[in-house]
């Protein structure tokens, strides 16, 4: 699905997922290097020694560079690799320390991950956590934490009960103690170790069984930033999950995540605008973070527009609130949508895909689609309508047709060729593009000028867009037919539409249960009337009963809808009939009593026909 | 000879002050242990007190402590007026710093410890003396002995400052080859692990 970055944000997009076993890359000369000689003299003694040799060993091996790739395959090409897990493996607190902090620096590697895990060893640094010792625990920890940074390793750690231990860890260490040097270093590793076996969803699931969501809201008030990282960190990877959300909410994190978008530090800033960006698919979350000052410090942070990742996360935590009409109104009084505007251009991607989708959220308010226009953002709008990106064109789509809810904005999106462009994204093979470039489409065949026209100048167009009627996908055919119900204002162009067999097409649609599709298929039913004897072909392809029944639905808008269309419908004789045996007149009775003109209207004069009908047939039989 | 209760008091109490690192009541149970000891030991050994041999065996049970050569040094070092007996004062100060020693304390206990001949440094022959078992496995083809000169080298650039080895460099190096104690204590602050570096001679945390 390309509708919005926030799977990507969910998949660990940061590192690319590494499950397919790495290729080394064999360089140039086959000569073992230094490293490799002065490791394997040290192996020799790790291997024969005593406890004392082999500290003595370990601690000389450190002196070599370890961040350095050949120190790391020295170690793995010498068989040290494996003398490293197996001194895990004993008993001697000495030699798993020595071992663990000579593991924890070359486990950045990504083939010696693999190896680490292939070996055996996540099982054994599982088990470490077990011990009284908190210096090795720390460091198993803080192994665990690099290696596990891809699936099957996670995998490892869950199965071999690693999460529980982890959770039980962070645990024991209470948050206020945190002035303690080693407690904050515990602290800090545990929790990048959940972080990083956060990654996989059956770990979400894990960590949150094994209590973690309380543990996290606790650390979440602590004030080491290098504790929060991790720990934020954690909260954003599991806030896809719903169990998280709620607890986001119940437990009071907004609150906290809010004010750490002021700290001075930009991951941990970054960190707390991906959680947002996630959770603000929940409405109520969307309040909490207005009502805990969220808005203005997320505003703010536009304007560190150096920092791309952290600019994603707050262009994508400032979209999904905007959803809120409330914050959006706040919003203005931020100025973000200048702000926003002045981000169309030179970002990368993530960043325009988030910045577009708050704007078109925002365009929901009137007063916006004017700023838009204003600070000249129509242009570079449009012009993103030729992208090929999916996730980017339906949020630009979706902003253009907010847009175009204004007759200024439409000559402009005119004048630039956009109402084209739009079209032809019909023919995206996306559906969801093809869905928001019809929603897009209604206000511009509504708003602009010469609008029969400038539809009929598209060639093949009406052909195409009759023709999305045959899609399987139930929000194609909702645009479609919204954008149907528009276009066929146009009598030439309902013409055009009825010659490409429209009538027969929306027919077919006509036994759903979507109350947006009825809804939507019932207003295009109602203007495709308009023309020929389409009343009648509606008539003969089955569309009335159907129609008839979908006034049972509870929802106002259908039965609006509906009842246009009967009224349309009732013209003709042979419908008045069919209506008349779904009993469409007792269920109209009821709604001539509404309050909504328009249903009221066409309610009174679809029961008129029909009464008009019945007494012509009385008389015609009795004279 | 047995104490009176008023002395045991005042050895308790200036015990307590002196070594910092017990309670009362712990140092009170320490003297008890220390009687014990000695009265089991006059048992056996007539006149004996607490010698080098009971202390010994007090250390294995207690400790696990195995190595002859560390024990030695051990009971030298608890035997700090070098009588050949430990008083019950030397007693509770020693354990004081096994037990319950800062860090400071435990290093300039284990250089003692190692510094075999009491000159202020630890020599590579000293070195060699401590390692000299420490390799289990040799390899057929090298003299048994080269390991362990090699070993000792290696703990020697690992904690000398003085000690320069730079093999490709033709530069004048201080080739001192012995550790001072301002050596031994930059080097375990760097790295603890490094404490008990030519043996173990404090006790395990189990």
């Amino acid at each position: 699905k390309a509708s919005s970055s926030l799977e990507d944000v969910g998949e660990s997009s940061s590192e690319t997922d590494e499950d397919e076993q790495p290729i080394r890359h064999q360089e140039g000369s086959t000569d073992l290097s230094p490293e490799y000689w002065g490791i394997q003299k040290l192996a020799k003694y790790v291997k024969g020694g005593d406890p004392t040799a082999t500290v003595i060993a370990l601690c000389s091996m450190r002196d070599f560079n370890l961040s350095e790739e050949t120190c790391q395959l020295a170690i793995k090409d010498t068989g040290c690799l494996e003398v490293l897990i197996n001194l895990l493996d004993t008993e001697e607190i000495k030699c798993q320390t020595g071992s663990l902090k000579i593991l924890k620096d070359i486990s950045q590697n990504i083939l010696i991950r693999h190896a680490i895990a292939d070996l055996g060893g996540l099982e054994i640094m599982v088990k470490i956590l077990d011990s009284p010792d908190t210096d090795i625990k720390c460091l198993a920890a803080e192994t665990i934490a690099n290696v596990a940074r891809f699936k099957r390793a996670r995998k490892t750690v869950r199965q071999h009960g690693g999460i529980k231990r982890l959770v039980e860890l962070l645990e024991s260490i209470s948050v206020g103690s945190s002035h303690q040097a080693k407690d904050t270093e515990t602290a800090r590793c545990a929790a990048l170790a959940l972080w990083s076996c956060s990654k996989s969803t059956k770990n979400k699931r894990a960590i949150r069984k094994a209590g973690g969501i309380p543990l996290l809201a606790r650390w979440l008030k602590c004030s080491h930033t290098n504790i929060l990282i991790p720990i934020v960190g954690t909260l954003q990877e599991c806030a896809s999950e719903p169990s998280y959300r709620l607890a986001i909410r119940t437990e009071g994190m907004i609150e906290n995540l809010v004010k750490n978008l002021s700290s001075e530090h930009e991951e941990l800033q970054m960190h707390c605008a991906n959680a947002i960006f996630k959770c603000a698919e929940d409405e109520e979350i969307r309040d909490l973070v207005r009502k805990h000052e969220g808005l203005q410090p997320l505003s703010v942070l536009l304007d560190k527009s150096e920092n791309k990742q952290l600019l994603a996360a707050v262009t994508g935590a400032i979209w999904k609130c905007a959803i809120s009409r409330e914050n959006v109104l706040r919003f203005q009084e931020y100025k973000t949508v200048e702000t926003l505007v002045a981000l169309l251009t030179d970002q990368p991607e993530e960043v325009l895909i988030n910045v577009i989708g708050a704007l078109g959220e925002c365009c929901q308010e009137e007063e916006n689609r004017g700023t838009v226009r204003r600070c000249g953002g129509i242009a570079p709008l449009v012009k993103l309508l030729t992208e090929t990106n999916q996730a980017l064109l339906v949020n630009v789509n979706k902003a253009v047709g907010s847009c175009a809810m204004e007759p200024e904005n439409m000559s402009i999106i005119d004048s630039l060729d956009g109402v084209r462009l739009l079209w032809s994204l019909l023919k995206n093979p996306n559906p969801d593009v093809q869905a928001s470039a019809a929603w897009a489409l209604c206000p511009c065949v509504e708003n602009a000028k010469n609008s029969g026209e400038m539809v009929r100048s598209f060639v093949g167009g009406l052909e195409l867009i009759v023709n999305l009627l045959k899609s399987n996908d139930k929000e194609v055919l909702t645009s479609v037919c919204a954008a149907i119900a528009n276009i066929a204002k146009d009598q030439e162009n309902l013409a055009v539409m009825t010659d490409h067999g429209v009538v027969p097409l929306l027919s077919k649609l006509a036994n759903t249960n979507n109350n947006k599709l009825k809804r939507h298929l019932a207003e295009a039913i109602a203007h495709c009337c308009m023309w020929g004897s389409n009343r009648v072909a509606f008539g003969e392809s089955k569309a009335v009963a159907p129609l008839a029944r979908y006034l049972k639905a509870k929802d106002p808008l259908v039965h609006r809808a509906t009842a246009l269309a009967l009224y349309q419908l009732s013209e003709d004789p042979n419908n008045c009939v069919t209506m008349h045996e779904n009993g469409v007149v007792k269920l109209l009775l009821a709604m001539v009593g509404s309050t909504d003109d328009t249903l009221q209207e066409a309610a009174a004069g679809c029961i008129a026909n029909i009464r008009r009908l019945a007494l012509a047939t009385e008389k015609a039989k009795y004279g | 000879a047995a104490m009176s209760r008023k002395g045991k008091k005042l050895l308790v109490d200036s015990l307590t002050r002196s070594t910092k690192h017990f309670t009362k009541s712990e140092v009170e149970c320490l003297v008890k242990l220390f009687d014990t000891l000695v009265a089991k030991a006059s048992s056996q050994f007539a006149g004996a007190g607490f010698d080098r041999t009971v202390f010994r065996d007090t250390l294995y049970n207690a400790f696990g402590m195995t190595d002859d050569v560390v024990l030695d040094r051990v009971f030298s070092v608890f035997d700090s007026d070098n009588t050949g007996r430990i008083t019950v004062e030397e007693w509770v100060e020693g354990l004081a710093v096994l037990l319950r020693g800062t860090l400071e304390e435990k290093m300039k206990y284990c250089f003692t410890i190692y510094d075999l001949n009491g000159d202020g440094y630890i020599s590579k022959e000293e070195m060699f003396q401590m390692l000299k078992n420490s390799l289990l496995i040799q390899p057929a083809d090298e003299e048994p002995d080269e390991g362990v000169k090699d070993l000792v080298e290696i703990a020697l650039k690992k904690m000398a400052s003085t000690y320069l080895f730079i093999p490709f460099l033709l530069q004048d190096y201080d080739h001192d080859g012995k550790l001072s104690f301002t050596d031994f204590e930059t080097a375990v602050r760097e790295e603890n692990l490094l404490l008990e570096a030519f043996g173990p001679c404090l006790p395990d945390i189990k």
